[in-house]
Order: structure tokens, then sequence, then C-alpha cells
């Protein structure tokens, strides 16, 4: 890798978004564009998912919960570690604006594990005939959800947000060296669920019921990406409230706002 | 560096056996909430007999987490913490003496009494010996996986409610292979490849826990 900033784009821009007025701007120049294609993609998924597509010969509707259970599962996995991999780079390199986004993934990893959890028990009342069983899978994503909320508590419990966002991306990286572990000790513990039906080889679904998770699947990512930045630009501000450049930058976008404490 | 690990290892088993009695708080701890059992559940002997590796490995983990609460904490209040830090010994040796003090404290006065505790439960004799070797070794992976989260609630106000939250759900392999290895002997399987597991993640938490340790005191006293 190259060591001159200037040669470099890609380090050039790590460099520049490591400066919080200019990620700032970045993430809002961002931040509709993301909303947009969601709420597109989302609505296209959706309508190919819900109305469009077949049933399944054997689950009938309810195989259409797959469209949000399986998007938001895969989501809870690679929410956590998208949070680990920015903890390690906030704790290795002090970067703020990547505890900054560790700590924004929690709550949206969370909540796409809970919305997993939940469609899961759901669909599993009429397929397999309970709310809940301790299956592998399901109790790993309990698990998985455990330890957001661990993430989560850990860093509400500090006064202090840097030294908060520290101990919390540590946490999140201890988290992450035993999450295969407990993954692999629950699946063999007890195993139901029905086998992954995609992976990177090949597929078993049919094309008319794959599209339509495929879509779903990209619009997840992209609300997560418009809601952490959402949330970064929001705490970004907390944390530099009495900052020159938060009086710049929200003083231009909305004169008659108040924001509160900013000018002192 | 070897003296200061046996120093610091020799002050705190001191420190611990000139207070007897939170020496005994741990096991009584788990004494107890195995006791419960039988009064909730029932006296069917064939009942707990079947329970007994999970309740008593559940016990052991509630007594661990009860006993981390105070690892850290009165040499965070006193300050001796930062001297440990700034004595120029590395953080992570002292990460070790330290939880390894309290398996010695906590942990081997569990594995001890877990003889008595799978008689209450009825626990088959033939799967005595698994439990035991099974506690001896995962109880210091409980203490070590622990003494991360210790050290990262140490300077919390309320540490010890948050400290189960966050440690629960990482002692979780642990209880599966555990007590999976016990549940295996009892019905007559083998059962060496668990007790390898626990043993490999012994060796795993040995030498990879006091890192995590070290930097989070790190990260409480910044």
């Amino acid at each position: 890798m190259s060591t001159k900033p200037g040669k470099n784009f890609f380090l050039l821009l790590l460099h520049r978004l490591g400066s919080p007025p200019w990620f700032y701007q970045f993430a809002g120049r961002l931040i509709p564009w993301l909303w947009g294609l969601f709420i597109v993609l989302a609505l296209t998924g959706l309508y190919f998912g819900l109305i469009a597509s077949p049933q399944d010969y054997q689950q009938g509707e309810s195989v259409r919960i797959m469209y949000i259970h399986v998007p938001a599962a895969w989501m809870s996995m690679m929410i956590y570690g998208v949070m680990a991999a920015t903890g390690f780079i906030a704790l290795v390199w002090r970067i703020r604006i990547m505890e900054i986004l560790a700590m924004s993934s929690a709550p949206v990893g969370a909540a796409f594990t809970l919305a997993a959890l939940i469609s899961g028990s759901l669909w599993g009342r009429p397929t397999w005939g309970t709310y809940w069983v301790w299956d592998a899978r399901l109790t790993s994503e309990l698990v998985l959800l455990f330890l957001y909320v661990g993430v989560m508590a850990l860093y509400r419990a500090f006064d202090e947000p840097r030294k908060a966002a520290r101990a919390a991306c540590l946490l999140a990286l201890v988290g992450l060296i035993n999450l295969p572990i407990i993954h692999f000790s629950v699946k063999w513990w007890n195993t139901l669920h029905q086998g992954s039906s995609i992976n990177l080889t090949g597929s078993s679904i049919h094309p008319s019921m794959l599209w339509p998770l495929l879509i779903m699947t990209v619009a997840t990512k992209l609300y997560y990406a418009a809601n952490v930045l959402t949330r970064a630009r929001v705490v970004l501000l907390e944390q530099d409230v009495r900052k020159a450049w938060v009086r710049d930058a929200v003083g231009t976008q909305t004169k008659s706002l108040d924001v509160g404490g900013a000018g002192q | 560096m070897t003296r200061a690990f046996l120093a610091l290892l020799r002050r705190d088993l001191l420190l611990a056996f000139r207070r007897r009695t939170e020496l005994l708080l741990p096991v009584m701890f788990a004494l107890v909430v195995v006791s419960l059992f039988p009064l909730g559940i029932g006296p069917d002997p064939a009942l707990l007999g079947r329970i007994a590796p999970g309740v008593i490995w559940i016990a052991g983990l509630l007594a661990t987490v009860i006993s981390l609460e105070n690892l850290f904490r009165s040499d965070f209040e006193d300050g001796t913490m930062e001297q440990y830090v700034i004595s120029g010994h590395p953080l992570t040796l002292i990460a070790l003496a330290k939880t390894l003090a309290h398996w010695l404290v906590a942990g081997l006065p569990l594995v001890l009494m877990s003889p008595l505790l799978s008689i209450w439960m009825n626990l088959p004799t033939s799967s005595m010996g698994v439990m035991m070797v099974s506690l001896a070794l995962a109880t210091p992976i409980l203490s070590f996986i622990g003494a991360i989260g210790a050290a990262l609630t140490v300077s919390l106000h309320r540490g010890g409610q948050l400290l189960s939250l966050l440690v629960f759900p990482l002692y979780v392999p642990v209880l599966i292979v555990a007590t999976g290895g016990i549940m295996a002997a009892a019905d007559g399987l083998p059962y060496s490849a668990f007790m390898g597991l626990l043993l490999a993640g012994l060796i795993a938490s040995i030498t990879l826990a006091p890192f995590a340790t070290a930097a989070a005191l790190k990260i409480s006293l910044s």
C-alpha cells in the first residue's frame, strides 16, 4: 500500500472521512440517496415478494415471511461484523468516527435481530406448529440479540461517551471471537432448522422467489447504511455541539432552528 | 516478571484468606441455588438426576459471576490499579495473576464441592467424575472470560447486573459442551471429545483473555 496519502485515493478518502465536518457533509449528501433507493427497492421487493410471487407448494402463503425474515437474519449477522470491524479500527487507530459508527450500528443490528426472531416465530407457528423451539439457529440468533443488548447497555452505562464507545467496542470484539464458537456449539447442541437454501455456489430456490429475496437483501443493506449514517450524524452533532464546525454546518442549513447550546 | 506474577498471586490469595467468610460465599451461593431446585421441581430422583448437570453448572455460572464483580473493584477504588499500570510490569501479566487468584478462590472450591452437589441432585455415580473434570477444566474459562467483563464494568457504580448481562451470552458454549459431556457420560457414551473441547477452550481463554482484560482495564482507567 502506498504510504503517500495524496497518491492513494482510498487512503485520502479514509483520512478525509475521519474528519467530523467532512464526514458530516459527506454523509448528509449520501443519506437522501440511500433512503430514496431503499424505499424504491423495498417497495419493489415487497410487491414481488408479497403479491406477485407464487405460494410455496408446502408452506403456502406463510412462505412470504421469508422475504422479511431472511434479509433481517442476514443483516443481524452482517451488522455485528461491521460493528466489530469498525470497533477494531476505533480501538487501534482511535478514530472517533469509527467509534460512532460502531455504536450507531448496535441498535440497528439489534432491531434486525429482533425482527428476524419475531418473523421467525410467526413463521414457525403454522410451519412447525409452535412459536418457539430451542432450535440451533433460533438459539444462536437469541444469543446474538443478548450480545447486542450487552454492547448497547455497556455503552449507555458510562457518562463519558468516548470511554463508553471504547469499552463497548472491545466487548463487541470479544463477542465476535465468541460468535462462531457459540454458533457451532449451539448448532451441534440441537438442530431442527431447515438447511440454507442459498449459498455462494448456487441456490435451490425458484427464480420467482429468489429475485424478490435478493432485492429485499439489497434494500435492507441500504436501510442500514442510511439509518447508521443518520444516527452517526446526530451523535456527531451532540458530541461536537460546542465546536465551530457544528455552528457553521447547522447554522447554514436551518437558520431558524434553535440548536440548544451551539452558540456558547 | 515471574516474581511480580507470583507476588501478586500470593497477595491476592492472602487477602482472600484473611476474609474467610467472603471466601465461602460463592460456594454457599451455589449450594443454596442447587438446593432450591428439588424444592421447586419435586424430589423425584430420576428427574433430578436428568437435570443435575444443567442445574449444577448453572449454579456454578451464577456463583462465578457473583464473585467476579469484586475481582478488580477494591484495587480500582484505592488506586492500586494505577500503581500496577505504572509499575512497568505488563498489565496482561497482572490480569493473568489476578484472574488465576480468582479461580483458586472462587472456582476451585466449586470443583471440590461438586460431589456433594452431585449426590444432592442424584447424578449417577458413574458421571460424578466427569462432572468434576468438566468443572475443573471449564471454571477457569468462566473466570478468564468473566475477567474481561469485570474489567469493563469496574469503573461503573452498579456494574454487577450489567456484568451478568455481558458475560452470560459468552458462557453459552462452555455450558453446552460441559453439560453435554456429563450427559453423554451418564448415558454411557464416550465423553472424551467434550473434555477435549473444554481443554481447548481453557487453553484459548488463558492465552487470549488476559490481553482483552488488560485492554479493558486501560479503558476503565482512562
